[in-house]
C-alpha cells in the first residue's frame, strides 16, 4: 500500500532526499484535494503550509490596482506551491487558486521550521531545494517581465 | 525546386487567394502561382515584394506535403513593408522570390524524439515542419510541440494546435505570459513547459523559433535536460536585401542567414549567438 512517506519520495521536488529526513517530513504532511477555481490561499493570509503539487493545475494571481485577478504563473504535477512559510513575517505574498482538480501534499510549515530547528541537514536540503525553485521562477519572471513577444512598432509609439 | 532558378533575383508576381487575420498585428496570406506548382522545404523562406512599397523575407508557413501551388505565408505588421501587406487584399499581385535558405532537420529526427520549442510569430516558419510530421507521423518516436504566446488573443492558429493535440498524436502545450480570469491554461514563459515535458533528452532533437532572447533561454533549458547543441536547430533573422549571399546584408558571423540559414544547428553558431552587432 502507498503511503504518504512512499508517495512523497516519488515526487520530483523530494527527488534522491534521504530515507530519514522524509520521514520527518512525512510527519508534518497531509493529503488535500481542490475543487476547480477553490482558492489554496489568499494574499496576506497566514503562510503555514507548502503544497506539493501530485496532479492538477493551480494559478498564482496577483490583484491589479483595478483588482482584477491576473495569473502570473502556473504550476501543475511535480512542482510546489509556497515559500512564505519559510520566510517572516510568514504570510503569502499571492493567491493561489486551483484552476483544475488538483491533488496535493500539503506540508505543515510550522511543524518543519521547528524539525528544521532541531535537524540543521534536514533544514539544508530543505533550503537548497526551495532556493532552486526561487531562483527558477526568479529567471522565468524577469523574461515575462521582458516582453518577449510585444510588437517593436508598438514599443517604438510609446 | 524554385519558382525562378535561373534567376533568383527576379520577382514571380502571385495573385492573393485569400487574408485571413491571425491576431491583431498578424495575417495570414494565401497566394496562388501561376502555374499551380510551388515546391518548398519546411523551414525557408520567400522574398515578398509589395510593388512600389519595398521586398522583405517571410518564410514559408503552409504544408509542403501539399506542393499544388497553394503557398502561404504568416506575417506581423512591424513596419512599413508588412503594414503595406496586411492591408492587401484578395486579388492584389505581390512578388514572390524564392525558396532560399536551409531546412528544418526532418530527415535527421527521423527515429527519434522532435521537441518543438517556439514563441510568437515563430510559430509560423515551424507550421510546415509539423505538417511533415504529422504526414509521417510514424517515422518519428515521441513529438511535442511547447508555444508560448504574449496573452490567450495572440495565439497562432488556434484551431490547428487543437487538432495537432487531438487527433495527431502530438503533445501541445501552449502557455501564455499573461493571463486573466477565463483561460484555464498555462502561465508562465515558454521555457517554464521544457522541464515538464516529456521526451527522451538522450535521442531527442529540438527545433526552435523565436525571439533571440527566448531562444537563448531556451537553449540553456534544452541543455539542462540533456540535448546537446548538435541536436538543437535554430532558425535566426536578420535584415536581408538579395537572399542569395551577394550583399552582405544578412551577415551573422563569418555566415550568410540567407543561405547558410535561416535555420542552424546550434553548435555551428554558438560562439557568436548572442553577441551584439554579429
Ligand atoms: C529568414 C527570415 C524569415 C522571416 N519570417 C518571418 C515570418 O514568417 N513572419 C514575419 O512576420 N516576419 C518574418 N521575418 C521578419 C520580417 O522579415 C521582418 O519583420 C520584416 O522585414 C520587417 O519589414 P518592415 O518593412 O515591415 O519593417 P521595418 O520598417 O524594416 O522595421 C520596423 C521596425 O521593426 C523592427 N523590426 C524589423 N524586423 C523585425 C523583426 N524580425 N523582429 C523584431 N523587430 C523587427 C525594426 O528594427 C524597426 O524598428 C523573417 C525574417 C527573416 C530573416
Ligand atoms: S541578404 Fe544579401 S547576402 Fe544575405
Amino acid at each position: 500500500m502507498e503511503t504518504l512517506e512512499t508517495i512523497m519520495a516519488k515526487h520530483d521536488f523530494l527527488s534522491r532526499m534521504k530515507k530519514p529526513h522524509l520521514k520527518i517530513l512525512s510527519g508534518c504532511a497531509s493529503n488535500v484535494v481542490f475543487k476547480p477555481d477553490q482558492y489554496i490561499f489568499h494574499e496576506g493570509e497566514r503562510a503555514d503550509r507548502f503544497y506539493l503539487i501530485r496532479a492538477g493545475k493551480v494559478a498564482i494571481e496577483i490583484r491589479s490596482p483595478e483588482k482584477d485577478s491576473i495569473t502570473i504563473d502556473t504550476v501543475g504535477q511535480g512542482e510546489v506551491i509556497g515559500w512564505s512559510w519559510l520566510v517572516p513575517p510568514y504570510r503569502w505574498h499571492f493567491d493561489a487558486r486551483a484552476v483544475e482538480l488538483t491533488r496535493a501534499i500539503a506540508l505543515d510549515g510550522r511543524c518543519l521550521r521547528t524539525k528544521c530547528e532541531r535537524d540543521h541537514d534536514l533544514g539544508y536540503e530543505l533550503l537548497k531545494r526551495f532556493t532552486n525553485v526561487v531562483v527558477q521562477r526568479l529567471s522565468a519572471t524577469r523574461l515575462q517581465l521582458l516582453d518577449l513577444y510585444g510588437n517593436p512598432l508598438k514599443r517604438s509609439k510609446k | 525546386m524554385s519558382i525562378s532558378t535561373e534567376n533568383p533575383m527576379l520577382t514571380t508576381p502571385f495573385r492573393i487567394k485569400g487574408v485571413r487575420k491571425e491576431t491583431h498585428d498578424t495575417f495570414t496570406l494565401e497566394l496562388e502561382s501561376q502555374n499551380g506548382k510551388f515546391s518548398f522545404e519546411p523551414g525557408q523562406f520567400n522574398m515578398l515584394y509589395v510593388y512600389g512599397i519595398g521586398e522583405v523575407p517571410i518564410s514559408i508557413s503552409s504544408d509542403p506535403t501539399k506542393p499544388d501551388g497553394r503557398l502561404t505565408h504568416t506575417a506581423r505588421e512591424v513596419g512599413v513593408v508588412t503594414k503595406a501587406m496586411k492591408q492587401m487584399r484578395t486579388g492584389d499581385t505581390l512578388g514572390v522570390r524564392g525558396p532560399f535558405g536551409t531546412r528544418w532537420p526532418l530527415e535527421e529526427a527521423v527515429g527519434r524524439d522532435v521537441v518543438i520549442v517556439t514563441g510568437g510569430i515563430g510559430l509560423a516558419p515551424l507550421r510546415p515542419a509539423l505538417y511533415q510530421l504529422i504526414a509521417k507521423r510514424n517515422q518519428y518516436r515521441k513529438v511535442v510541440l511547447l508555444y508560448g504566446a504574449r496573452t490567450p488573443d495572440e495565439i497562432l492558429y488556434q484551431k490547428e494546435l487543437q487538432k495537432w493535440g487531438g487527433e495527431f498524436d502530438l503533445e501541445v502545450h501552449v502557455t501564455v505570459d499573461r493571463a486573466t480570469g477565463a483561460w484555464r491554461g498555462n502561465v508562465g514563459v515558454v521555457t517554464t513547459l521544457i522541464s515538464r515535458a516529456l521526451f527522451d533528452p538522450s535521442n531527442a532533437i529540438a527545433m526552435v523559433c523565436g525571439p533571440e532572447i527566448m531562444m537563448r533561454y531556451t537553449i540553456q533549458e534544452l541543455g539542462k535536460r540533456g540535448i546537446s547543441n548538435e541536436r538543437i536547430y535554430v532558425s535566426m533573422e536578420r535584415n536581408m536585401k538579395c537572399a542569395i549571399g551577394f550583399c552582405g546584408h544578412c551577415q551573422f558571423g563569418p555566415m550568410f542567414v540567407c543561405q547558410d540559414g535561416p535555420v542552424f544547428q546550434f553548435n555551428q553558431i554558438a560562439p557568436f549567438f548572442g553577441k551584439q552587432e554579429v
